[in-house]
């Protein structure tokens, strides 16, 4: 393919410039984050001194290992528990396509636009009632159904792709329908479960209305919803809010970094299958 | 360059086919034949159905059902303690026509400028001009960077950028270093520059993942397409306009249904950065409900405002999914 020269120029030039911009506020964050806790701070400067200790005192102050372990239950009540049952009826409609599964889809694909802060009052209402308000599973219980559409449509989009063919032949060789799931798709659907996880994982650890609201304590909720709590805590230092809000960020990072590859593959191939 | 094209999901080579099936001859052939419509197995009725019921279950109980309860509350005026009135549709008369409420409500509809038409218009200036070194962008690098923005959660963006909007922050810092000392001001507290202020931090939040995602569209774009347009002396624009959007229809629509919905229920973003203010220049439906329902105690008011603002993002978004559907 040809392309002039001053495309490609330009083209350079504009990625390094969309680069520098994503990073720039990042970078911010850590320059305010080194710089002395006591002292407004300025810009971007580089650290002549660089503090820290900041990073340890905000660890402290802002109970972040507590936070951690909360985020973490929170986590695993809803990650392993949604692609179960995503997986499940991913492969009932992909898959078996049973009478009347075409209903049950568009529904499903409907609650991709609800969006969470139209069912925030009912939820507070229904914890309450459920007795689970100000526990973590105020917030696992309803995340679970939230992201029951996208889970179910993203499985599903996996296994309709998965040639009949095999299946059959499982049936033939006289394998009951869960043998013939847990025998064959399974191990085929890794890629798809995989790249699910680490965006179920990244949904729950950012989540910050439903803790907000349904988490009294903020030590409770997830990491991201505890940084209104950081936001009071550090209210006169704007370094030690920074370090803190690295803290928060930073596993969710590398998670993202150890996995990436697969991870925006996964995600692209997914958004535009259609 | 077909490698973003083909996912490790959809082609599998046959030999992991057989290894998985074992006595099917299964090959390449009909992994990559087109799945037909399938009809129900008769004993696999009920199987699928016993499938799908803890997805429906959750799902019914905790979309469904408070959904159900949302739209009951909308009719009342309550407290959310005591006694409640039936008022039929006055709560929504109120969201409909309070100067305050519209107003979030249009704040709403003025961010989509900053999280649909600025994310996607730079996504594809760039996607379209970097789509001739793909290479280079694919290298993992700045695929990575460009993904960052989606990985950190939106409460702390709104942290990061209230830090770079301060008065002593970055963004001061650098106008002061090109010689426009003269317009730096705290962005975030001035009534005129709030809005747009709060609208570019949705920018940067979405830029990357619509420039990644246009490019890997831009990549399964038949490139004899590019070179017959070229061939007639085409220049960049009517390239781009015929060949490059056109075939980026699906990519778009994706995106603007995304990016939609995040413009009209941001409220991490405000909450951690101006809590609506100054005033009310950048107060939004989702930080309206939240401070009627649980500040004010009106859940009926705020309900109401919850079931429009739903019924707001399927007015914007349907069309949206005719539009890319036409003649596929």
């Amino acid at each position: 393919m040809r392309t002039s020269r001053s495309e490609l120029l330009l083209g350079r030039l504009l990625l390094a410039a969309a680069l520098i911009l994503t990073l720039l506020p990042l970078i911010s964050m850590l320059s305010a984050a080194l710089q002395p806790a006591d002292r407004n701070p300025t810009g971007i400067v580089w650290p002549t001194d660089p503090q820290w200790g900041n990073f340890v005192t905000a660890f402290e102050v802002g109970n972040v290992w507590r936070l951690m372990t909360s985020s973490a239950f929170i986590v695993l009540g809803v990650v392993p528990a949604a692609m179960l049952i995503a997986t499940l009826a991913g492969y009932a409609l992909g898959a078996l396509a049973p009478k009347g599964g075409r209903a049950v889809l568009i529904i499903f694909v409907a609650g991709l636009t609800i969006p969470f802060e139209a069912l925030i009052i009912p939820l507070y209402y229904q914890a309450q009632a459920m007795g689970t308000l100000n526990t973590q599973w105020a917030v696992i219980f309803p995340l679970l159904g939230l992201f029951m559409p996208f889970s179910v449509f993203w499985m599903r989009a996996h296994f309709i792709n998965v040639p009949r063919e095999l299946s059959e032949a499982a049936r033939v060789d006289g394998a009951s329908v869960f043998q013939e799931f847990r025998q064959i798709q399974l191990p085929l659907a890794l890629p798809a479960l995989s790249a699910l996880a680490i965006l179920l994982f990244l949904w729950t650890w950012n989540q910050f209305l439903l803790p907000v609201v349904l988490i009294a304590d903020p030590l409770d909720r997830t990491v991201a919803g505890a940084l209104t709590f950081f936001q009071g805590q550090y209210s006169l230092s704007i370094p030690l809010l920074n370090a803190g809000a690295l803290l928060i960020i930073t596993p969710a990072i590398i998670v993202f970094l150890i996995f990436q590859r697969q991870f925006v593959r996964a995600l692209l191939q997914g958004a535009v299958k259609g | 360059m077909q490698k973003a094209a083909t996912g490790p999901v959809r082609r599998r080579s046959g030999q992991q086919e057989n290894a998985a099936a074992g006595s099917t001859p299964a090959g390449p052939a009909v992994a990559a034949r087109k799945p037909r419509k399938r009809k129900s197995v008769g004993r696999a009725g009920y199987v699928a159905w016993l499938m799908l019921l803890p997805a429906i279950g959750v799902y019914a109980g905790f979309v469904l059902i408070p959904l159900a309860m949302g739209l009951q509350y909308s009719f009342y005026d309550w407290n959310g303690v005591g006694a409640s009135t039936f008022v039929g549709i006055k709560n929504y008369a109120k969201v409909l026509t309070d100067p305050v409420l519209l107003g979030s409500i249009l704040n709403a509809i003025t961010l989509i400028v900053f999280f649909t038409l600025i994310p996607i218009g730079v996504g594809l200036i760039l996607a379209s001009l970097i789509r001739s070194m793909r290479q280079g962008l694919m290298s993992s690098a700045a695929q990575t960077i460009l993904f960052l923005p989606q990985i950190v959660p939106l409460a702390a963006a709104g942290i990061a950028w209230s830090w770079m909007y301060a008065q002593t922050g970055t963004v001061n810092q650098f106008l002061s270093a090109v010689g426009l000392g003269g317009i730096t001001r705290s962005w975030l507290a001035d009534y005129g520059t709030a809005l747009p202020a709060v609208g570019l931090i949705g920018s940067w939040v979405l830029t990357g993942l619509c420039t990644v995602l246009l490019l890997t569209g831009i990549g399964k774009i038949d490139t004899s397409l590019y070179e017959a347009v070229r061939l007639d002396g085409a220049g960049w624009w009517r390239e781009f306009f015929t060949v490059t959007l056109p075939g980026l229809r699906q990519e778009i629509a994706v995106l603007a249904t995304l990016t939609i919905i995040a413009a009209l229920s941001s409220f991490d973003i405000i909450y951690t950065s101006t809590q609506g203010g100054p005033g009310r220049t950048t107060l939004v439906p989702g930080i309206s409900i939240f401070r009627i329902g649980f500040t004010q105690s009106d859940v009926g008011l705020a309900s109401a405002f919850g079931i429009v603002l739903m019924v707001l993002v399927l007015l914007v978004v349907l069309p949206i999914q005719r539009l890319s559907k036409v003649n596929d």
